[in-house]
């Protein structure tokens, strides 16, 4: 079933005097349980296009189809509501969160908001939560900053799935994150998938990443779509210019092919 | 080392604390060590200070006893000075937190609100205020803080607009949360230091201004204010200065501790900032 479609996005900044498509006539979909990666340079609007189907920003054209419904025509309370759906992990789990948050705090949130668990089952609710990736429930009392970076972005997950999303939207998720504390978030991300059918829009611009998790894969190229189709054909493959180049800079390729 | 000695270390933050804790311990134990009306009439008329120990620093053209009314005029300046800095801030943060966060529409008449309350002069408010609504310790706070408010308000619209950017703030929108306890919740208390920075400035205004008004006869009647002290000293100038110049020093000297201390925990603090 298809979760996500968006079609003909399109989102224009002004700069200096100077109007420039950040996204221009993008379309793709998402099926529920399914991992559609988006890859491409700096600048390519890679964050945009998550921002848009967030509704962190608005599209200047183009529409965004989640669940069935219109998202972009939702307002208020109904699409604060609908929120509960479609979840988002950051880059940066440090600014990602609240500097004066708790753990629990950060968990209790979206808990509290779509009323998930009462005012009593919440703190049973955050240590299951927090179980259920990977971490222990006396985490819950400690701030933010006082936790490693890996198990921060575990919190962010756990934020994410908090409300049973179908759909979570990771942008370099896991790119500021050490090379082994990275496999084992991905891990818990497949892990997550398996048991729970989440689907993910994963943007990342390391193809390797890319390659191990994602189902498929859209090139991005300012703005537009250079490529698209099956991850590992594509990387293997690939057949724009804007493919080519990032394959080839991507040394790290080599090594994580099986 | 701990930031209460770091900030203790500095002689000019230490002598605003000792300046701070003396009226502190003034207004605190006014009514403790001049128990009773400190307007009563205590002795002869225009005694001088220094002569008669039971009154130390004299009586005033009426006979009341000047260091009573100088403990007691301690608390007016305290209570006016905090409760009218509290009121600006909160009006401010308040004010410039929704405008920052709304933006558009929200921001633009809130920052002309902001803007008329700044273009009058803080204290011809205040005076007109008071003369409309009528002296009292409450209507003088409310006239001070309708001056002050607008210093705060720039500040937090600022801070907000940066914070309102970050991660956490479309984190906080992701999962759904109304966007007022978003600004509340969220933003504004991260907006809120460099806010309170402004603090120390806005007592010491707030307690001049209070003084001026009091001076001016617009204070509140049935209590004693170091403002009223030194309108009452002027008609005797000449044969007893001692009355308008003691409640003048008082008033100096808090200013100048206040404002030590204020700068003394805004450096403390920026150099705790620049350690971590
Ligand atoms: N708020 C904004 N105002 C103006 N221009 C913007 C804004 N947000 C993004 N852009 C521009 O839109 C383009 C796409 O940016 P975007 O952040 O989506 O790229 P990206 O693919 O995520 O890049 P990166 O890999 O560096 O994160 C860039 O040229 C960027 O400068
Ligand atoms: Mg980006």
């Amino acid at each position: 079933m298809t979760l996500l479609a968006v079609s003909d996005l399109t989102k224009r900044y002004r700069r200096g005097g100077k109007t420039i498509a950040a996204v221009d006539g993008v379309s793709f979909a998402i099926e529920s349980g399914e991992t559609l990666a988006l890859a491409g340079p700096s600048g390519s609007g890679k964050s945009t296009i998550a921002r848009l189907v967030l509704r962190l920003v608005e599209p200047d054209a183009g529409t965004v189809q989640f669940d069935g419904d219109d998202f972009l025509a939702l307002k208020g309370a109904a699409l604060r509501a609908r929120r509960a759906r479609l979840q988002m992990v950051f880059q940066d789990p440090l600014a990602a969160f609240n500097p004066r948050a708790t753990v629990a705090r950060v968990l209790d949130d979206p808990l509290r908001i779509h009323a998930i668990a009462s005012g009593a089952e919440r703190p049973a609710s955050i240590a299951a939560l927090l179980e259920r990736v990977g971490l222990t429930a006396d985490l819950a009392p400690r701030a933010i900053h006082e936790i490693s970076g890996g198990q921060r972005q575990r919190v962010a997950i756990a934020r994410a799935i908090a409300t049973n999303p179908s759909l979570i939207v990771l942008d370099e998720a896991v790119s500021a994150l050490d090379v082994s504390v990275r496999g084992q978030i991905l891990e818990l991300l497949l892990d997550l998938q398996a048991r729970e059918r989440i689907a993910y829009l994963f943007i990342s611009h390391d193809l390797g990443v890319v390659r191990a998790i994602a189902h498929r894969v859209v090139l991005l190229d300012a703005g537009r779509i250079a490529e698209s189709g099956d991850a590992r054909a594509v990387i293997d493959a690939p057949q724009s210019a804007i493919g080519k180049a990032l394959v080839a800079a991507a040394p790290r390729l080599n090594s994580t092919r099986p | 080392m701990s930031p209460l000695r770091r900030f203790l270390r500095r002689p000019e933050a230490a002598a605003g604390a000792i300046i701070l804790g003396v009226l502190f311990a003034m207004a605190l134990f006014a009514s403790l060590l001049f128990p009773g009306d400190p307007q009563a009439i205590a002795g002869p008329a225009l005694l001088p200070p220094f002569q008669d120990w039971s009154l130390p620093l004299g009586t005033d053209r009426l006979g009341r006893d000047v260091l009573a009314e100088l403990f007691h005029g301690a608390r007016t300046s305290l209570a006016v000075g905090l409760g009218a800095a509290a009121a600006a801030l909160f009006i401010g943060a308040v004010v410039g937190t929704l405008a920052g966060f709304a933006g558009d529409l929200v921001d633009e008449v809130l920052m002309r609100i902001t803007d008329a309350f700044q273009t009058v002069p803080s204290f011809l408010l205040a005076l007109a205020f008071v003369s409309v609504v009528g002296p009292s310790l409450g209507v003088v706070v409310a006239a001070i803080a309708l001056g002050a408010w607008t210093g705060p308000a720039r500040v937090a619209r600022a801070e907000v607009l940066s914070i309102r950017e970050r991660d956490y703030v479309a984190g906080a929108r992701v999962i759904g949360m109304h966007p007022l306890a978003i600004a509340f919740r969220e933003v504004l208390p991260n907006a809120l230091p460099p806010v309170l920075a402004l603090s120390s400035v806005i007592v010491a205004a707030a307690i001049l201004t209070e003084a001026a008004l009091s001076f001016l006869g617009l204070g509140d009647p049935n209590r004693v204010t170091w403002g009223g002290m030194i309108a009452e000293g002027r008609t005797v100038l000449r044969t007893a200065p001692f009355l308008s110049i003691i409640p003048g020093i008082a008033l100096v000297l808090t200013v100048l501790g206040i404002y030590l201390a204020g700068e003394g925990v805004v450096e403390t603090t920026a150099v705790r900032r620049s350690l971590s």
